[in-house]
């Protein structure tokens, strides 16, 4: 069993990057997200849980991951991902495909198959880890199992993989048997992988560092680049579709929210536009972010990219303070990573409390300006 | 422009979801259906796109006869047309489901001017498989981008746009091409009541699918609705009065430090 | 969350408007110690009021409806709930302009508002409505709308504030116990509660909560859909909730309602979409709340053209959307009347239920009355919850009379429609016979009862010229001549009638004359093998029921009284007998068959072959003959003011005695009769009442005319109000009157059915002193008489014989006669004929 792992990397600071790509097609060779610039570049933490994922399966077999990204392996990278069991990563060395274009980046992974062996390819269940993994399904022929909890090594009694995953965004799981020569799953957020303890995979003692494979693939009007391991031929149609990256326009906080270490929610109960305002200073004194409910964005009270829900962002905070929110399961589904929820709500009836840990019965509005005031007046003491 | 938007007839689901008594399915007895907020913006952006730019907005469903439903949904909300890729109500996989809707796809092109355009909700909200529009993209060599939250539409092409972690993307599609949308997109219309009887007196093209028996690969063995959610939160008072425990708990957590 | 009390005086369980208003009730009583539990959030526990659309039209035919509604209007008022937008019902077919013309002839008779207007005046009231397509419409200025959730958590926190009230939101009942026959405590899902008593007010749900008690509930939970169009650009600068009348559009089944921004459309003429109380999905597993099911748009889709076609630019905007759509689950009776009191079976088990926005807080009040041992301010003895015979409070059959009744909701219902579904279910053991004589049936408490019989249709050409035949479709939709012909038959020789719906209950044991003595006005304590016609008073001296009592034997008392009242009498003199007498209900053991008329004597001599010459067999004698082999007990007494007896005899005997009764009648003028003469013609001229029409606890027995000489020395229930009522002077007595003129403006003889209001000359509306109105409390024909005769209550004033009066019938006058002030027959007053 050999699984490759698709990793998303978070590069501190470096949230706007623009390709610039020229018409030709002709990659710059200067931009693009270079490894060695950052040595404080990290695998995300959705990629690490598929890491953890893939390890499992992987078990006696051999982990591998996947980056893409510039010029040479830097940092601590191969280090740090030798101590999640990684024995080999393919560096996919282009400035074209290390800007994101998802079908070429399936292409890359589909040779990589080709090259490795690789029984199992998993990414994150993330937009982009979806994206690209449905992109393999279709040049493979392959399925895709998306948002994987967990997966089991193929028994013949079995008849493939048997895998648990989310449908309904989490409000339902499935038992299936995956049955294809080559295992191609993404990992929910809500995955727990084995602990440390299980690792490493193999026998003796690990490596310090994983063995780094530089990728170049074979771009049609560009030099053939040498040392590579392997150059998977990348058609020009997958290159259609390229990422041209700018900030965000008004403000953000879409991104942040999905990792943010305190979510400050605010629903219904917040009544109105005007109403965030307490929530926004509150959230900035935590070191956090506001998040909304779907009723918010539908009234237009606040932009959608703040809403966490089903069909909006899955947040996995420390603390989720749920404010006004009544607690439609399609918000819990947005919800229920989070490490503890307190509620604060005029209803003691409400669904949220079903679900959250701690919960104070009352006005937000007359409770969170108090709260803002506590907090202040306590690190003003401190 | 000629727009395709595909969508799923899928249970209403409002709350605690009840599984049929086999396991395998949802419990629909009580529930209404719909189609996933996703694909409500895919089909409100289409029906923009046309009032801007003329065209007719085609509305497509892969399902059984009381999927029209769903079709007539979208009718009312400014869909010109309907058309019904009709199964027996087995659940088609999404390879099998991406195959039939490439092959109406094509043979729409082959016998009338052919789709601009197909949109796709981002992922069915029941199933999540989150691959059926890239599916049909490379049955039908169309560029294709997902999760789509912004959408400029002209006659030379698309520009899409998402958000990936605090940067904007932005990706430029040559026509015609694939999106999936996400909720966000726009705010979806409701249907007015003129919209709801047009829905109602027009008529559906209803296509049947040539069994696609297609080795899907994944085979659905057992559902399972996950534990959780009986406890009580523990009240830690009322009102203001609350703060200070309020506090304390934060500390606790460790979110104060 | 509230700590779980251990013990409570009462547990109302459900926080609807019902629930709220009777916690409301019980402290302004007095209660302390009461519980509300739902298991939903306040203040929308998620039933039916939390989606209602909460508007109210005053107007009813039914009395008991028009006052329950009216207390609730009074009581939504009081609270500031209430908004008066005023509403108009709309015709659009000529036969509902004359069902809206009765509509407003009934509403004269309740005291409300009421107006036929034109199209054109329509159209000023709602000019978003397009004239063209009505005839016209009513118009009731006293319509409005109500806020029933803020109602219900100014009562709950009325009672809550006056120290009687802890509430229980958020936990679900999950058990009543039962011991000894009384109610001991309510487990929830919190905890358990001690205690006495237990009110279900849980609308759709009550069925699933009666039954943790082991108790019936005949209510269906059945869809009504709703949907919320907005925003209406005309309603953008109106204030507040409300600024034009609600609009009924009858003949489309529909309504159309302002709701701030959005109009909201309901719709009572889709499909009857019936759900189980157990299939109403729970808090967890609902999209909206759990009565506010998924919108099923093939069902409303055929209305949205007629709404269209009604309010076409308004709700023809594009810009207008669909924004809130739901099948909205709404409780019905197999009567359409609540469910009130006390549930038979389980002591201190109460119900509140299947009572809509209008009628919630004069529900709450009524039940806490009952609940508290008062005579209840607004006669609801229609609703009490004991009234089903078990075989009306099935399931099956609470479905089947829901989904019949839903598209009657807007409907044209005559007075006497019957139902059509789910018969026959109690039959007679002649019902072969009389399927045989063309009998047609009308259904009480599911017994079918032959109305009359097409086989006598021969009597017609034999009384033509006295039959009073009834040249509108109406008046004889639901009527025969036969009846007449049959009428006029027995009393030239004699008739013979099915009673078999007779509900017969048979008290016996050591206490059962104390028993039967504390409940009749009547001296009980007569010979063995007699028999006594007398009433049961409420404790304040309202008429509670009309019944005839047999002794049978010394310890052993046989009470017959009628179907459907029945069940409520039944558990009236259950909970009234002590310890040492048993109430055995012997309805579908014993069959009943009347005899009546001239012949009924030389008749029944030859059935049985014994003497029953008045010397033998005199009024008021019972005795055993033996006819047709079989052994019947033979009750000399009379409904129809004739000579003749009631035959008991067990159930599967019945039709050999009928048989037998048949041939001996056969040369001797024996026709069979139906209950069109015995419940109407037959004792109308002989001014006998009828218990719910003339008789209710809302009059007293000085006022109905039927005191009697002397009050027997022994207590009985509301004897002491009984005195009081005969010494004073009463405000009103029951009159019978007579049509002087049936005359319509184009030439059609009319004839009033009942309810009607009676007026002046002046064209008054006539209420007694004590504010009760006068209207028509029972109509029909005298053949005998060659009259048309009206019962009603007439101010002392006015009840003097000769004077003349109107009545008002379909939105015309009509001028009658007070013909009798009291109980004198006016054929045959010195009733010869029954003691011949």
């Amino acid at each position: 069993m050999k699984a490759l792992v698709l990793l998303e990397l978070e590069v501190p600071g470096d949230t706007a990057v623009d390709y610039q790509y020229p018409a030709t097609g002709n990659p710059p060779q200067s931009s693009g997200t270079s490894l060695s610039a950052h040595a404080d570049v990290t695998v995300t933490e959705a990629s690490l849980r598929a890491l953890g994922v893939g390890r499992a399966l992987a078990g006696t077999g051999s982990l591998a991951a996947v980056v893409f990204g510039d010029a040479d392996a830097g940092g601590g990278l191969p280090g740090v991902l030798a101590e999640h069991g990684v024995g080999d990563v393919y560096l996919v060395g282009s400035a074209v495909v290390a800007g994101y274009a998802p079908q070429a980046w399936a292409r890359v992974i589909a040779g990589l198959i080709e090259e490795t062996g690789a029984t199992a390819v998993l990414a994150a269940a993330t937009d982009r880890g979806n994206e690209v993994m449905a992109h393999l399904g279709a040049i493979t022929g392959l399925p895709m199992a998306a948002n994987c909890l967990s997966v089991s090594a193929p028994a013949p009694a079995d008849g493939g993989y048997v895998i648990t995953r989310q449908r309904w965004a989490g409000l339902l799981e499935e038992e299936a048997v995956l049955d294809a020569p080559v295992a191609l799953l993404t990992v929910a957020a809500e995955a727990i992988p084995p602990t440390e303890a299980d690792a490493p995979s193999g026998s003796g003692a690990p490596p310090e560092a994983a063995e780094v494979h530089r990728v170049v693939p074979d771009i049609s009007g560009m030099a053939p680049s040498p040392g590579a391991v392997c150059a998977p031929a990348i058609p020009d149609g997958d290159l259609v579709v390229r990422a041209v990256e700018s900030p965000v326009r008004d403000g953000g906080g879409g991104a942040s929210l999905a990792t943010a270490r305190v979510v400050v929610g605010g629903g219904r109960g917040v009544g109105g536009a005007d109403g965030f305002a307490p929530l926004e200073e509150l959230a900035s004194l935590l070191g956090g972010v506001v998040g909304v409910s779907r009723v918010v964005t539908s009234e237009g009270w606040r932009p959608h990219r703040q809403q966490v829900g089903q069909t909006g962002t899955k947040i996995t905070p420390e603390l989720y303070l749920a404010c006004g929110i009544s607690g439609a399961i399609q918000h819990i589904a947005g919800c229920s990573g989070a490490k503890h929820i307190i509620a604060i709500n005029t209803d003691p009836g409400a669904p949220i409390l079903a679900h959250a840990d701690y919960a104070v019965i009352g006005d937000l509005h007359e409770i969170i300006p108090a709260l803002v005031a506590a907090i202040r007046a306590r690190s003003a003491a401190a | 422009m000629e727009i395709l938007v595909c969508v799923k007839r899928v249970p209403t689901v409002g709350g605690r979801i009840t599984l049929t008594g086999d396991g395998l399915g949802v419990d629909t007895r009580m529930s209404g259906f719909t189609i996933s907020p996703h694909e409500e913006c895919a089909v409100e952006e289409a029906v923009r796109i046309t009032e801007r730019l003329g065209g007719t907005v085609s509305v497509l469903t892969l399902g059984p006869e009381s999927a029209i439903e769903q079709l007539r949904g979208a009718l009312a909300l400014g869909a010109g047309r309907a058309v019904l890729l009709e199964t027996d109500g087995r659940e088609y996989g999404p390879i099998a489901t991406a195959t039939a809707i490439a092959s109406e796809i094509g043979s729409r092109a082959a016998a009338e001017p052919g789709y601009d355009l197909a949109l796709f909700g981002n992922e069915a909200s029941d199933t999540g498989d989150y691959q059926v529009g890239i599916r049909v993209a490379h049955l039908l060599g169309w560029p294709v981008v997902t999760g789509i939250k912004s959408l400029d539409v002209s006659a030379d092409g698309v520009v899409a746009r998402r958000e990936y972690r605090g940067v904007e993307e932005a990706y430029s599609l040559p026509l015609p091409a694939v999106v999936t949308v996400k909720e966000g997109l726009n705010l979806p219309r409701y249907p007015s009541l003129p919209g709801r009887l047009r829905a109602k007196r027009a008529p559906v093209e209803r296509v049947e699918i040539k069994d696609v028996s297609l080795p899907e690969g994944l085979r659905k063995t057992r559902l399972r609705v996950p534990e959780g959610g009986t406890h009580q939160a523990t009240v830690l008072g009322e009102g203001v009065a609350a703060v200070p425990e309020l506090v304390r708990v934060l500390d606790e957590l460790g979110i104060l430090s | 969350m509230t700590d779980v009390p251990e013990r409570a005086s009462a547990v109302v369980i459900g926080a609807g408007i019902v629930g709220n208003s009777l916690v409301h009730h019980l402290a302004l009583l007095g209660w302390k110690d009461l519980v509300l539990v739902d298991k939903g959030p306040l203040p929308n526990p998620g039933g039916s009021t939390g989606h209602a659309s909460n508007f109210i039209f005053p107007v009813e035919y039914s009395k008991m409806m028009f006052e329950l509604t009216r207390d609730s209007v009074e009581q939504y008022k009081e609270l500031g709930t209430f908004t008066e937008s005023g509403g108009i019902e709309i015709a659009r077919v000529p036969e509902r302009m004359t069902e809206l013309r009765r509509r407003c002839t009934q509403a004269r008779a309740w005291g409300i508002p009421a107006e036929l207007i034109t199209p054109d005046r329509v159209r000023k009231l709602v000019p978003y409505l397009d004239e063209e397509v009505i005839l016209g419409g009513a118009y009731f200025p006293t319509v409005g709308v109500v806020d029933s959730l803020r109602a219900g958590t100014l009562m709950r926190e009325r009672a809550r504030q006056a120290g009687a009230l802890s509430l229980l939101p958020g936990a679900e009942v999950t058990g009543i116990e039962v011991a000894g026959g009384r109610v001991r405590a309510v487990r929830t899902t919190e905890g358990e509660i001690e205690t006495g008593n237990v009110a279900i007010c849980c609308g759709v749900w009550s069925p699933r909560v009666a039954a943790m008690a082991g108790a019936r509930l005949a209510l269906s939970p059945i869809v009504h859909q709703m949907i919320s169009v907005g925003p209406i650009s005309l309603f953008a600068g109106t204030p507040g909730e409300i600024g034009y009348p609600i609009v009924r559009d009858m003949d489309a089944g529909m309504y159309e309602r302002q709701h701030g921004g959005d109009m909201e459309v309901g719709s009572y003429a889709h499909r009857p979409i019936l759900i189980a109380p157990d299939e109403i999905p729970s808090i967890a597993e609902a999209a909206l709340s759990p009565t506010e099911m998924p919108f099923t748009s093939e069902d409303f889709d055929p209305q949205l053209a007629q709404a269209l076609e009604l309010m076409p630019e308004l709700l023809g905007d594009e810009k207008a959307g669909i924004h809130y759509a739901i099948n909205g689950l709404i409780s019905m009776t197999p009567d359409g009347h609540p469910l009130l009191g006390e549930l038979p079976g389980v002591r201190g088990l109460w119900a509140a239920a299947a009572s809509w926005i209008k009628e919630g807080p004069g529900c709450g009040r009524a039940v806490a009355e009952l609940m508290s041992g008062r005579v209840p301010t607004t006669d609801v003895h229609e609703a009490n919850a004991a009234r089903f015979h078990p075989v009306q409070e099935t399931r099956s059959h609470a479905r089947s009379r829901a989904a019949e009744g839903f598209n009657k909701m807007y409907g044209i219902v005559h007075p006497a429609e019957q139902w059509e579904r789910d018969r026959p279910a109690r039959v007679s053991p002649m019902h072969a016979a009389e399927e045989e004589l063309g009998a047609v049936f009308f259904e009480a408490a599911r017994w079918e009862r032959p109305h009359w019989y097409s086989s006598n249709a021969p009597l017609l050409e034999k009384y033509a010229g006295r039959l009073m035949e009834r040249p509108a479709e109406w008046d004889s939709r639901w009527w025969s001549p036969i009846i007449n012909a049959e009428h006029l038959a027995m009393r030239e020789a004699a008739g013979i009638f099915d009673l078999s719906s007779f509900v017969v209950l048979d008290v016996s044991g050591p206490g059962a004359l104390a028993g039967a003595q504390s409940l009749c006005v009547a001296q009980i304590d007569v010979p063995v093998g007699r028999v006594v016609y007398t009433s049961m008073l409420d404790p304040d001296g309202g008429i509670r029921a009309d019944l005839t009592v047999m002794r049978l034997a010394e310890d052993r008392f046989r009470f017959v009284t009628g179907a459907a009242t029945g069940m409520s009498d039944k558990k009236w003199i259950a909970d009234h007998l002590p310890a040492d007498a048993t109430l055995a209900d012997l309805t579908s053991a014993q069959t009943t068959i009347g005899v009546w008329g001239p012949n009924a004597r030389v008749i029944l001599a030859a059935a049985s072959g014994e003497e029953m010459s008045s010397h033998h067999y005199p009024f008021g004698k019972i005795g055993v003959v033996e006819i047709g082999g079989i052994v019947v007990l033979a009750s000399r007494i009379s409904y129809v003011g004739e000579l003749g007896w009631e035959l008991y005899a067990p159930m599967e005997q019945g039709a050999r005695v009928w048989d037998a009764v048949r041939a001996a009648g056969k040369t001797r003028g024996l026709v069979p009769a139906g209950i069109g003469v015995y419940a109407t013609t037959g004792r109308m001229e002989k001014g006998y009442r009828s218990y719910g029409a003339e008789l209710t606890p809302d009059y007293t027995l000085v006022e109905a005319g039927m005191t009697r000489p002397r009050v027997k020395p022994q207590p009985f229930v509301g004897k002491e109000a009984y005195l009081a009522q005969r010494d004073a002077a009463p405000c009103a007595l029951l009159c019978t009157l007579t049509v002087d003129s049936h005359r319509s403006a184009d030439g059609t003889a009319r004839y009033m059915l009942g309810g009607e209001p009676i007026l002046t000359t002046d064209g008054e509306r006539i209420t007694d002193a004590k504010g009760r109105p006068s209207y028509v409390t029972s109509a029909g024909s005298g053949p005998s008489l060659g009259k048309h005769l009206l019962m009603a209550y007439l101010p002392a004033g006015l009840a003097v014989e000769g004077t003349p009066l109107l009545v008002e019938y379909l939105g015309e006058r009509y001028p009658v006669t007070v013909a009798v002030a009291g109980s004198r027959p006016l054929f045959d007053p010195s009733n010869e004929r029954v003691r011949a």
